[in-house]
């Protein structure tokens, strides 16, 4: 599964690329997560109970954020173990690029995601891994918008996300 | 024998309690103490195990033991056997990977045990499954058959990831055929992957008594001598005498359930280690993810005609895909129950197959039933179909031209087979002719008329069966006698107690077997009662599959009756005091030729038991007799299938309007039944041809392991059948049968896809023939007009 959305954020680029590099704020955005926790610079340890189709599980695993360049671009990928309902694995390429002017400040994100599943999530799951997926990445970033946003240009941001693809 | 029973549909015996909720399957089965296991399966479809933790597993609540693939490579138990070697063109042997219980290194399916936990309850053992984690190092998958040799190695021992380069026939003669022929057709084919899909799923029991140092498996078994053989010899679970296999009520099978799998082993195993009786019970995920599954052919086939249409040479190319492992059985299936039936019902002088059997990181792969013959069935069928359009011949007359007359058995074919009788002619006419085939054009254009496409396909199937001649079976690599027993038991007040080999799991044995004993010995149907399916209560058998029963373990009856009315005949003349040269036998009655005297065969039954003045020197008491029979040639069922679908172009979908089946499957005993089993067949092969498909991702994930993804024939997806018999009796066999119970499998998938394409005007589709892909090709057809 592959899904790609670009959203323009009324925010400059340095308060969206610091909220993407706060482990409380990725915690936050994460649907179901119960745990995230530094382990390493970058690599973080996370647990997060998630639901495809009919399965459900806690998938323990880790996070790391990879191909750095401040304050452009990073790849989030993650993967965890969902005991017996198998595993998933899964990231955003992430980019930046400044859209405003200084004194009305935007960033313009553009992100891909990608998202795999293996064992019983694939065998009972796999042709509701892509909604899952698109819903996970949405819930994702609709919650990222919310707190870096303020409130009045947050309702807009987020009707493009749940719009689109 | 007394012929009104012979041919009568009585009603089954065994419906009764099937259908008042009174069988006995595995699961019903509940024994005192008993645990329950769940296994830990491995979620990748390759990868090497670097670690188990199970500790927070082994305290979970109520938790009897956590076992791991680690234990079973320390107890040093076998692995599981493939009964079959086979061996490559060059002589050398197949390469057979180790199939340990539960992997303990080295996973090489997604689905494979990796570790059991056996617990009081289900839900504790379900639950503590949860808390054993496994660390994987992910390897790559190889997934896809026709590409697997040339991907990297799943076992270093086995280059190119190939179990054997097979070959079959004469490659020159071959060869020639194809330089003098006028016209030669082309295909190129892949044959769907199927799972099996039995109503009830695999289940055991294994109950270990410490005390008797007997082991019981109450297991969903075929063949349970066969599972009790391989427990014994190959895993070492349990010496033979101590170990008693029951197969009680078994919900299907399809070849399936032929197999010795983990599972089962595994709580035989795990059985004696706790002294505990341990039941399991397959989840439907679990079905799919690890009962053998089916068919997986890659093929490449070209057929040489002269120029009136008469057949040359046949030349095939196949790769087969074998799974992981080789389960019981999967060598010979692409090969001896493949290549040998690519002669089908024609006079093709010089035929050429190579088969490469390659292994894959997937579920292992064996027979399904047909096993083999559908594959080679649905080669040449289509290929026909393919050349009689290229040519401009009727597709009824192209086969009729090269038919085997019915005057030239028995009959030779260029590979291995010698069938001993059939009439193709009788059954292809009597298909044409139920099928209105004449009419096809006029229905053709009515159908036009109302926007839909109307196409007619046959497919003129001929199977193998009753396996198999031990002698021919063992040359070919067979490592064991493919014989059956049978016992008839005359009980001192006159009914019989049958018992045989061959195991029932759907096919109402306990009626045929019981019409074909009540007609041999005049006893009443009711005063028969047939038993199968326990080692402890027969001596040996190798159970059912390949259409044997009836044709081999029936075989076996007969025989038996043989001996009983012997020596009831024995019996007679002692008691009417006389030789036994004086006594016939007829309808269940003993009489003195010539004479009013003479005792039914319930007086010569409490005699044989309670007389006390036998001369016992010449005559011992007692009624029963047993019989090991063994075929000298397989049986050779035959038949036409004719389809005929409607698709609406608008939507791809395909009804099938009319489908007409014609077999020969020499004597019936009940037609009834007979008909049943062609009209399950018929199902299963019309689920191949348009729905069902196994698909793998390219991680080697099942992603069709569900009835979402894995569509079923249901009853609207298929006609009312129109099914014919035709009868040539087996020339080899005292009841004249051939075997019916995988004939529909065989012959309907090329029928339906011939007619697909009839309808379409195409040449070329796999299936299955969804509306999907039916949609497509009509779409692709447009648009390149």
């Amino acid at each position: 599964m592959e899904l790609t959305q670009r959203l323009e954020i009324p925010v400059s680029n340095q308060v969206v690329w610091d909220a993407l590099n706060d482990p409380l704020i990725l915690m936050q955005c994460l649907p179901g997560c119960q745990r995230f926790e530094a382990t390493a610079e970058n690599c973080f340890e996370m647990t997060v109970q998630a639901k495809v189709g009919p399965v459900k599980a806690v998938f323990k695993g880790e996070v790391m954020l990879t191909e750095m360049d401040p304050p452009r671009a990073y790849r989030i990928s993650g993967q965890g173990q969902g005991g017996v309902a198998g595993f998933a694995k899964g990231g955003a390429q992430v980019s930046l690029v400044p859209a405003g002017t200084v004194a009305q400040p935007a960033t313009l994100m553009t992100y891909v995601v990608i998202a795999t599943v293996g064992g019983k999530l694939a065998q009972v799951g796999g042709r509701l891994i892509n909604g899952a997926a698109r819903k996970i990445a949405k819930q994702f970033f609709t919650e990222f918008v919310r707190i870096v946003c303020k409130q009045e240009a947050m309702d807009v941001v987020i009707e493009t996300i749940q719009g689109e693809g | 024998m007394s012929n009104e029973l012979i041919g009568a549909r009585v009603l089954r015996k065994e419906d009764n309690r099937f259908i008042t909720g009174k069988g006995r399957y595995t699961d019903d089965i509940n024994l005192a103490g008993q645990t329950y296991a769940c296994f830990v399966r491995s979620p990748h479809a390759h990868a090497n195990i670097k670690g188990f933790h199970i500790s927070a597993a082994e305290n979970a609540p109520g938790v009897v033991a956590v076992l791991t693939g680690l234990q079973v490579l320390e107890d040093g138990l076998g692995g599981l056997p493939c009964g079959w070697m086979l061996h490559s063109k060059d002589g050398s042997e197949m390469k057979q990977p180790m199939h340990p219980i539960m992997a303990g290194e080295k996973v090489n399916y997604a689905g494979e045990p990796v570790a059991v936990v056996i617990a009081d309850t289900y839900e504790q053992a379900k639950n503590a499954v949860e808390q054993v984690a496994v660390d994987y190092e992910v390897l790559q998958a190889v997934v896809d058959t026709s590409s697997a040799a040339e991907q990297a190695d799943i076992y270093p021992d086995i280059p190119a990831n190939t179990c054997y380069n097979w070959e079959l026939g004469d490659a020159e003669a071959t060869s020639q055929g194809l330089a003098e022929a006028a016209h030669i057709t082309r295909i190129e084919l892949i044959n769907n992957r199927l799972i099996p899909n039995a109503m009830e799923p695999r289940a055991a029991i294994a109950d270990y008594n410490t005390g008797t140092e007997e082991l019981i498996l109450y297991t969903t078994s075929q063949n349970p001598h066969l599972a009790r053989l391989i427990f014994t010899a190959f895993v070492q679970i349990a010496p033979e005498h101590k170990l008693r296999v029951i197969a009680p009520d078994v919900g299907g099978g399809f070849g399936s359930k032929i197999f010795v799998y983990s599972e089962e082993t595994t709580i035989s195993w795990a059985s004696k280690k706790i002294g505990r009786p341990i039941k399991w019970t397959a989840e439907r995920s679990e079905s799919f993810l690890t009962d053998a599954h089916g068919r997986d052919h890659h093929t490449m086939a070209e057929l040489a005609l002269d120029e009136e249409g008469n057949f040359l040479a046949l030349n095939v190319k196949t790769t087969a895909n074998m799974g992981a492992y080789l389960s019981t059985f999967a060598s010979a299936v692409p090969t001896y129950l493949y290549g040998t039936l690519l002669a089908g019902q024609y006079r093709t002088p010089s035929i050429y197959v190579e088969v490469d059997a390659v292994f894959t990181n997937t579920a292992p792969v064996d027979a399904y039933r047909g096993a083999g013959r559908p594959e080679a069935t649905y080669v040449l069928e289509r290929l026909v179909e393919k050349a009689a359009s290229e040519l401009a011949i009727d597709p009824a007359e192209l086969r009729r031209r090269n038919f085997i007359g019915k005057d030239q058995f028995p009959y030779q074919t260029p590979v291995a087979l010698e069938y001993d009788i059939g009439d193709y002619e009788a059954s292809l006419d009597k298909a044409l002719e139920m099928s209105d085939y004449a009419g096809f054009a006029s229905r053709k254009d009515a159908s036009q008329r109302a926007g839909k496409l109307r196409g007619i396909g046959l497919s003129c199937y001929i199977e193998a069966c009753g396996l198999a001649p031990s002698a021919l079976a063992g040359s070919l690599g067979a490592g064991v006698g493919l014989w059956e027993s049978g016992e008839i038991r005359v009980n001192p007040t006159g009914s019989v107690t049958v018992l045989t080999g061959s195991h029932s799991h759907g096919q109402g044995h306990e009626t045929t077997f019981a019409q074909l004993v009540s007609a041999k010995l005049g006893i009443p149907i009711d005063d028969i009662d047939v038993v199968h399916g326990d080692t402890g209560k027969m001596d040996f058998g190798l159970g059912t599959y390949g259409s044997r029963s009836l044709a081999v373990g029936g075989s076996a009856l007969s025989r038996a009756a043989d001996k009983v009315i012997a020596k009831g005949t024995k019996i007679a003349a002692h008691l009417l005091q006389t030789d036994a040269e004086n006594i016939e036998f007829d309808a269940g009655e003993f009489k003195v030729i010539d004479s009013n005297e003479g005792k039914t065969i319930q007086e010569i039954a409490f005699a044989a038991y309670v007389n006390h003045d036998f001369p016992i020197d010449e005559l011992e008491p007692g009624l029963t007799e047993k019989a090991f029979y063994d075929p000298v040639n397989f049986t050779y069922p035959a038949g036409t299938h004719i389809c005929e679908v409607e698709i609406d172009p608008d939507t791809g979908v395909t009804e099938i309007t009319k489908f007409t089946a014609v077999d020969d499957f020499g004597t019936l005993i009940n037609p009834m039944i007979v008909e049943g089993q062609v009209h399950g067949g018929l199902v299963q092969g019309i689920g191949q041809a348009l729905l069902e498909n196994c698909v793998y991702d390219t991680e080697g994930q099942l992603v069709t392991g569900s009835y979402m993804d894995y569509c079923m024939p249901r009853a609207d997806d298929v006609p009312s059948f129109d099914v014919g018999m035709t009868c040539t009796p087996c020339t080899h066999n005292p009841v004249g049968a051939k075997g019916c119970g995988e004939a529909g499998a065989i012959g309907s998938p090329p029928a339906v896809m011939n007619a697909v394409l009839n309808a379409l005007g195409q040449t070329d589709m796999d299936m299955p023939a969804t509306s999907e892909k039916v949609w497509q090709a009509i779409q692709n057809a447009a648009a390149s007009n």
